[in-house]
């Protein structure tokens, strides 16, 4: 090894260069990235913000061609429609996110109930909507704010199970094996104990849920459609909501004011989703923290 | 109770053997088993029915119903092969741009952006994933077909001479494929870019700390050490992007002009199986019902093969990383 | 505090050196002189910070940017500190083995053979003989010349260690740093490395962080005695082994405390 040939060395410069380009083209990338968040808020706050009025949140909306109308109808749809998918999904879910971690965790039925989840998240909503649409819409001969309800919670359903497993997972053994040595039955520790150590991390799973089908227009579509009046027969009739009512307006309506008002329901839901988002990132991991 | 909670120990079990089942715990586990198993069920469920509503479809145009190009309904002829090209093409072009993209993001968001302007910029990105996608639809309707058509199209075409190649050679209308496969794009990239991030933060420090020891740049540690160490991750934030972009419906359906067309022209107005669905479902009736559930019946095929073949790879990464994922 | 008698050439001469984490204070005015072609020694309690100073050699501190090193480092004369250096030549000049084997995610011979090819121009045979070269030079050749196609992770632990030496050699560097390298190695790996580590000496000049004082004495010419970030005595090792000057030295060789 002393007396060795003096190796050809290799040009650090072109090296060098090439870092320096993909470290500029990765930086470009994400402001890129950057922009068109900025771009596609920037749209919604400018278009949106003109259409925000008294009557735009008190008065319901009208039919095409006739002036005037507000968004409450579908606003509070939406809202019903979001807080009966999340009653019908977040018990279920959980339920079952607590068989996997408690009670089924390396049994085939454990792998096939995650299998099965995996693939229910990744199935494309608006194949949900069909979906509900055979099994509600069909059978009960009707369009209904319900149906709506029942494609978003079987949207959130998997999410939640998945959630609750994994939170639950990441509880120690010894605290749920402390709680039954005291001679607590099985089903109260696990609510109790449990629950109450992997608390925050639900609450984030469940909001964020929440957030990600009130977004949802697609399965709402073919089950709930969308409607000028209240939702007072959300179960037996079409019910408005903003994320269908906007895509009305927005590709089958010619009126420019509507239009507005379609921008005027993008804010909203925008807005909503995102505050819960940014909640849910930094007031509740700081708490974790 | 206490050998229940040895065998919860042993990773659990559903069956409890001796007698000291409290009434109450029974019926809890009941419950818990039947929440677990509608996952199951409805998974099955989504199946049996797709598969039932399409009957009359394929008993009607048999297999070609998947390379028919005709979807008219005053002859009562469909056929998914539009659809099926469209879905393809866009998810295709999608990934195309996401996947680098998100690659060079996630590079510069872990390894090279200082901490808080990595905080800052990494929010942005998660942000951008939470917007809902008929928002992505509206906005590409109003703002970046335009963009598209009065900026974006006439560059390609014109000002780099692209439009020789048929894939640039079309109307300029500023809708059709390519503005579909970008906002797709756009879509997919912060999940993709997510999981990325993950994977890059998941190598351990040691191990890119000896390749800079030898003197490599932070490309090179990026490339050949993060990259190989992460590669089943980063196929899998692959097949994630895959799966969202193929069943997208709302930012498609705003953009891609929504004809049945097979086209090279990446300009040319088109339509996917969602974008299908979602447009002509409300005034189907009998066999073109039963033909969209068939499209429905396809696309769930092609997300279920997606998501098999996903969890094969994140399994995979799951056992050599002794369960740390 | 440094013993400068010996007719020994100076590798690397360190120079009032400060280092920070964050607002932090590590390091404390450390100033030492390696020798070309022996073996230095680091010891002292654990957070004392001879890691923390070995890792300043090859500026791999660097990646992490709120840390800070303040003073000079001569290697041949040459401010390694200074902004102008340039840190990839650097780091090609001084190899640094870790305390874990870090083998890449790859074959044992491109293990060997990458960083070889990143700062060469070689034709594919001349970098299988340095391949095999650094393979014998880091005493492991007999043991992988049928698994140089197998991930270098399939190896044993010390095995894997030995790698990463023959990986660091390979590039011909003038130092060796290591930190550490047999605390998660099995006693017979632990056994080998040390000889190899006499071996080495002959070609390169090497710093070994250990908090093992028997494989201090066992290995090195010289050892230094860091405490807070102090370098409270620097010698060589059988004069600080047998007569330290400093009663806080006595004390830790004796095992009094640490």
């Amino acid at each position: 090894m002393t007396d060795v040939p003096a190796l050809k060395r290799r040009s650090l410069l072109p090296r060098r260069i090439r870092n320096r380009a993909i470290t500029a083209l990765s930086a470009l990338s994400t402001l890129i990235a950057a922009t068109f968040l900025i771009w596609i808020l920037w749209t919604i706050l400018r278009n949106g913000i003109q259409s925000l009025s008294v009557d735009f949140l008190t008065e319901p909306t009208k039919p095409f061609g006739v002036p005037g109308g507000g968004m409450l109808n579908a606003i509070l749809g939406t809202v019903v429609i979001t807080l009966v998918a999340t009653l019908l999904a977040v018990p279920a879910g959980m339920l079952g996110g607590i068989c996997l971690s408690e009670f089924a965790r390396n049994s085939r039925f454990g792998n096939a109930v995650r299998f099965s989840a995996n693939v229910m998240m990744g199935m494309p909503s608006i194949l949900v909507g069909l979906f509900i649409y055979t099994l509600i819409v069909m059978t009960t001969g009707n369009f209904s704010g319900f149906a709506g309800s029942a494609a978003l919670a079987i949207i959130m359903f998997p999410v939640i199970l998945r959630t609750t497993e994994d939170m639950l997972c990441m509880v120690p053994n010894a605290l749920r094996e402390s709680a039954l040595a005291i001679g607590a039955p099985r089903w109260r520790i696990t609510l109790a104990v449990v629950f109450r150590s992997a608390k925050n991390g639900l609450t984030t799973g469940v909001l964020l849920a929440v957030a990600r089908v009130a977004g949802e227009t697609a399965p709402l579509l073919f089950t709930a459609l969308t409607s000028d009046a209240w939702p007072t027969g959300f179960f037996t009739q079409p019910t408005a909501n903003l994320t269908v009512t906007m895509t009305e307006y927005a590709t089958n309506s010619p009126f420019a004011e509507m239009h507005v008002r379609a921008w005027g329901a993008a804010f909203l839901i925008t807005t909503a989703v995102l505050i819960l988002n940014l909640f849910c990132r930094t007031i509740l991991r700081e708490k974790k923290s | 109770m206490n050998s229940s909670a040895v065998k919860h120990q042993n990773g659990g079990s559903s069956n409890s053997t001796a007698g000291g089942i409290h009434l109450p715990d029974r019926l809890f586990r009941i419950a818990a088993a039947g929440a677990a198993g509608l996952a199951v069920l409805l998974t099955i469920a989504f199946f049996v029915q797709l598969s039932v509503h399409s009957v009359p479809a394929f008993r009607e145009f048999g297999i070609r119903f998947l390379w028919s190009t005709q979807w008219d309904t005053s002859s009562m002829q469909f056929g998914a092969a539009c659809a099926i090209y469209g879905t393809l093409l866009t998810t295709a072009i999608a990934l195309l741009i996401a996947v680098p993209t998100a690659f060079l993001t996630a590079l510069f968001l872990v390894e090279i952006a200082p901490p808080g302007i990595a905080r800052v910029l990494g929010c942005a990105l998660d942000l951008l994933a939470a917007i809902p996608s008929v928002i992505y639809g509206m906005w590409g309707l109003f703002i970046f077909v335009p963009f598209m058509q009065e900026h974006v199209q006439p560059f390609l075409s014109d000002t780099l001479h692209l439009s020789v190649l048929p894939l640039f050679d079309g109307p300029v209308t500023g809708f059709g494929f390519l503005t579909a496969g970008i906002v797709l794009a756009l879509m997919s990239l912060p999940f993709i870019s997510a999981i990325m991030r993950d994977v890059f933060r998941m190598v351990p420090s040691v191990v890119k700390e000896s390749a800079y020891g030898i003197g490599a740049t932070t490309w090179e540690v990026a490339r050949n050490v993060t990259m190989r160490y992460g590669m089943q991750g980063l196929l899998g934030a692959v097949f994630l992007g895959l799966g969202r972009a193929v069943g997208e419906t709302m930012a498609v359906l705003f953009i891609i002009g929504n004809s049945e067309t097979i086209s090279a022209s990446l300009y040319e107005s088109g339509a996917t199986i969602a974008s299908v669905l979602a447009n002509k479902f409300a005034e189907a009736e009998g066999l073109s019902k039963s033909s969209l559930f068939a499209l429905g019946l396809i696309l769930l095929c092609i997300t279920f093969t997606i998501q098999i073949f996903a969890q094969l790879w994140l399994n995979r990464i799951r056992k050599n990383s002794g369960g740390g994922l | 505090m440094t013993e400068t008698s010996t007719g020994d050439d100076i590798k690397i001469s360190v120079r009032h050196l400060n280092f920070y984490y964050g607002g932090h204070q590590a390091l404390f005015d450390n100033s030492i002189e390696i020798y070309r072609n022996r073996v230095t020694a680091v010891i002292g309690p654990s957070g004392c910070g001879k890691s923390t100073h070995l890792r300043i050699y090859n500026r791999i501190y660097q990646l992490y940017r709120d840390q800070r090193a303040e003073g000079e480092i001569l290697i041949d004369g040459e401010n390694i500190l200074a902004p102008e250096t340039d840190v990839l030549e650097l780091r090609r000049k001084v190899g640094m083995i870790f305390q874990k084997p870090t083998p890449f995610p790859m074959s044992v011979f491109d293990n060997v053979a990458y960083g070889l090819r990143l700062h060469y121009r070689l034709k594919r045979s001349e970098i299988a003989d340095r391949v095999e070269e650094s393979l014998r030079g880091a005493a492991i050749w007999d043991e992988v010349k049928d698994k140089l196609k197998k991930p270098g992770t399939a190896l044993s632990g010390g095995q894997q260690q030995r790698l990463c030496i023959a990986r660091a050699i390979a590039i011909r560097p003038e130092i060796l740093l290591m930190d550490e390298p047999t605390s998660a190695i099995d006693p017979i790996g632990t056994s080998r490395i040390e000889d190899l580590i006499g071996e080495l000496k002959k070609t390169f000049t090497i710093v070994i962080v250990t908090h093992n004082m028997q494989q201090a004495a066992r290995v090195s010419d010289y050892t230094a005695f860091f405490y807070k970030g102090v370098i409270v005595e620097y010698g060589k090792t059988p004069q600080l082994f047998t007569k330290p000057k400093e009663k806080k030295t006595e004390d830790y060789i004796t095992g009094r405390f640490g």
